[in-house]
């Protein structure tokens, strides 16, 4: 019989970069100096000793130079707050990689219109930087990302690139600026920035990411925009305790069958889980 | 088939209970209900119980246990652990063995889950045939009230003498070993251990096959209403869970010594009935409402198990129905209910 499924690897933070009042980027390294393996979309479940464990997405691209990958972790309980307080050098544990990636074979020669919503830029930017680094495996690229205020913005230096390249488009938005914030971009939800895109519907794919009632909205904007359901690519947040298919707890169903979200997903094809009266 | 003497049968168990290294663990009476236990001799074993609080599942999915250990010195190292207690236990009933079988085929699927299936692999499994059923069984209906493998012995009250089947050589070994003296079965043996399997009788019926269950469950997820009228009176208390013998949902937490230098990751057993289990940070809950995660047990038990290992995930050993404080949660009834209600 393997050994536990339950082992985190041992693993150090090379570097800590406070990106906002709740979100850090973490860079890690596995101790035996092996690269993780991911694909994009893919998630490991971080571990600190006597604190717990957590379901994190890999926010880098494989492509990435170097063994080590990053992590954009909010602080919101148990775990993301003590991973919040941990410094450069210190160890964790990491389990994994876990889940279905963005399915990247399929998207390539295509249109991708990426869409995010607040943290759901962190699953999504292991894509986007993957289609970056290889640039001419795919058509046109296109960035939707919305935040709540200003302040809320993840990978601020990244995406001033993004806005500088002309080989992508990239457009922002967020859902209210406070007096005196200086910004550029658009004010309003995700949702007001999707009427004006241009999008060639024989060859486009949407991959979106956010909170659960973004998709809801979302959804809604993409199909009148008529791309068909099995062009739009989803990722997925449930509560999750093993990542191995076992504790019960990210399941999702409808009529239609049921899902195990760490490992049937969390990355799926609209098309599969649209019956899914638990999915969205 | 072997028969054994009731009276060889309890010398076997006190020489088991003295000489064997494994614990030896069978079904006691406490107050006026049986619950497994450790046994301290054959007399404390009740071979013609009707049903267990608990189901065995306890001794290869403890209601705690630790997954790892952590020890630190100067840097904290995580260790497997694995609090493997090689047992032999009496008197499951068949529906339980069958549980058991289910939750094999859970644990085993990949990546294998050694915590369960190094606890299941050291136990010594020997069952006995009803003698009677408990008012709330439904076995008869399920299909579990006998089995034919899922045990190394299984055991059948003839009165005064029991028959013994032989199901694996770890059972066939425990016998050779003890030296206990077992004679050939006779036909009418044979016939006498027919005849009191035909004469076991169920007050709770399921009134279908329970190979029609997956479909029924299928068309009846949307059967908003009918979810909502019976999950009216539920507590969210998740008892139904608890005492399942095929539930397995588990939650997994971390426990740190107040010396801060030792801990460990546990994992407990959680219930989908209870309100949290489904929800994330940031408060959204996949499964809000009562009436919700009512559903969802009972389409676990006859749709989405099925779905993934083929087997119907209630075994019909009522003890959900009969520790549920408002009595709402017997399948029986609900998929009695459904079936009627069927167009
Ligand atoms: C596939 C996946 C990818 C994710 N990616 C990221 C990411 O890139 N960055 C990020 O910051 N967060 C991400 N999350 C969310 C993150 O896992 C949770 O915020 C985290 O588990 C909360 O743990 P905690 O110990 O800090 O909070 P807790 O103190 O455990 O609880 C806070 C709240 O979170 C809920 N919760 C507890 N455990 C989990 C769990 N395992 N999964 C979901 N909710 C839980 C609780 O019910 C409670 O409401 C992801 C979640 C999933 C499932
Ligand atoms: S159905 Fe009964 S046992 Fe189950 S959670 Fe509701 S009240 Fe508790
Ligand atoms: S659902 Fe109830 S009757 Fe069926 S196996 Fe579980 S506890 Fe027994
Ligand atoms: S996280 Fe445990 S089954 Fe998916």
């Amino acid at each position: 019989m393997n050994e536990s499924p339950y082992l985190p690897e041992d693993a150090t933070i090379l570097k800590i970069t406070p990106m906002t009042e709740r979100e850090t980027l973490f860079e890690i390294k596995l101790d035996n100096y092996n690269a993780l393996g991911h694909q994009p979309g893919q998630f490991v479940e971080v571990s600190v000793p006597g604190v717990g464990e957590a379901p994190i997405s890999i926010s880098s691209s494989p492509t990435k130079k170097g063994n080590s990958f990053e992590l954009c972790v909010r602080a919101v309980g148990n775990v993301t707050n003590v991973l919040h307080g941990l410094k450069e050098g210190d160890k964790i544990g990491i389990r994994g990689p876990y889940g279905t990636g963005f399915p990247v074979d399929e998207l390539k020669g295509k249109d991708v219109l990426f869409i995010a919503g607040g943290l759901g830029i962190a699953p999504l930017r292991s894509f986007i930087n993957y289609a970056l680094d290889r640039r001419d495996e795919f058509a046109d690229v296109k960035i939707l990302y919305g935040c709540r205020a200003p302040c809320e913005i993840l990978y601020g230096d990244e995406v001033g690139g993004w806005k500088e390249r002309d080989d992508i488009r990239y457009h922002e938005t967020v859902d209210r600026c406070p007096e005196g914030v200086c910004w550029e971009g658009n004010i309003g939800v995700i949702t007001t920035l999707i009427p004006g895109i241009d999008i060639d519907l024989e060859n486009t794919y949407a991959v979106v990411c956010g909170p659960p009632i973004m998709y809801r909205f979302v959804l809604m904007e993409l199909d009148k925009k008529n791309i068909p359901d099995e062009r739009i690519i989803l990722s997925l947040e449930r509560h999750m305790k093993c990542g191995l298919g076992k504790c019960g707890h990210c399941q999702i169903n409808g009529s239609k069958g049921e899902y195990y979200v760490c490992q049937d997903g969390p990355v799926f094809n609209y098309a599969d889980i649209k019956g899914f009266e638990e999915a969205l | 088939m072997k028969i054994i003497k009731k009276d060889d049968l309890d010398s076997f168990v006190d020489e088991l209970i003295v000489n064997d290294p494994r614990e030896v663990v069978g079904v006691k009476e406490r107050g006026n209900k049986y619950v497994f236990d450790t046994l301290r001799s054959s007399e404390e074993l009740r071979l013609d119980y009707d049903v267990t609080i608990l189901p065995p599942k306890k001794y290869f999915l403890p209601q705690r246990e630790t997954l790892l250990k952590f020890r630190s010195n100067d840097k904290i190292k995580a260790e497997p652990e694995n609090d493997v207690i090689e047992r032999i236990i009496l008197g499951i009933h068949p529906y339980d063995l069958i549980a058991i079988q289910q939750m094999d085929r859970v644990f085993s699927e990949e990546p294998e889950d050694p915590n369960y299936l190094k606890k299941q692999e050291s136990t010594v499994l020997i069952g006995v045939n009803m003698s009677k059923a408990s008012e709330r069984c439904f076995a008869g209906s399920m299909k579990t009230a006998f089995t034919d493998d899922g045990y190394d012995l299984m055991l059948t009250d003839l009165g005064g003498r029991y028959a013994v089947e032989i199901g694996t050589d770890k059972g066939k070994e425990l016998l050779d070993k003890s030296g206990v003296t077992l004679e050939d079965a006779s036909e009418d043996d044979r016939k006498l251990l027919e005849e009191i399997k035909n004469n076991l009788k169920f007050e709770t019926k399921m009134n279908f096959e329970p190979g029609e269950l997956p479909e029924l469950m299928k068309a009846n997820y949307g059967n908003d209403k009918f979810w909502e009228e019976n999950a009216e009176n539920c507590y969210s208390c998740g008892t139904c869970n608890l005492v399942c013998p095929t539930c397995y949902c588990f939650d997994v937490k971390d426990l740190m010594e107040v010396t801060l230098t030792e801990g460990s990751r546990i994992r407990q057993w959680d219930g989908c009935l209870l309100e949290h289990f489904a929800e994330v940070a940031g408060g959204e809950n996949f499964r809000e409402e009562r009436a919700e995660r009512y559903r969802h047990r009972y389409m676990r038990k006859g749709l989405y198990l099925h779905n993934k290992f083929e087997d119907i995930a209630c075994v019909g050993c009522g003890r959900c129905s009969s520790q549920c404080v408002p009595d709402i949660a017997d399948p029986a009834e609900i998929f009695n209910k459904l079936k009627e209600g069927e167009i």
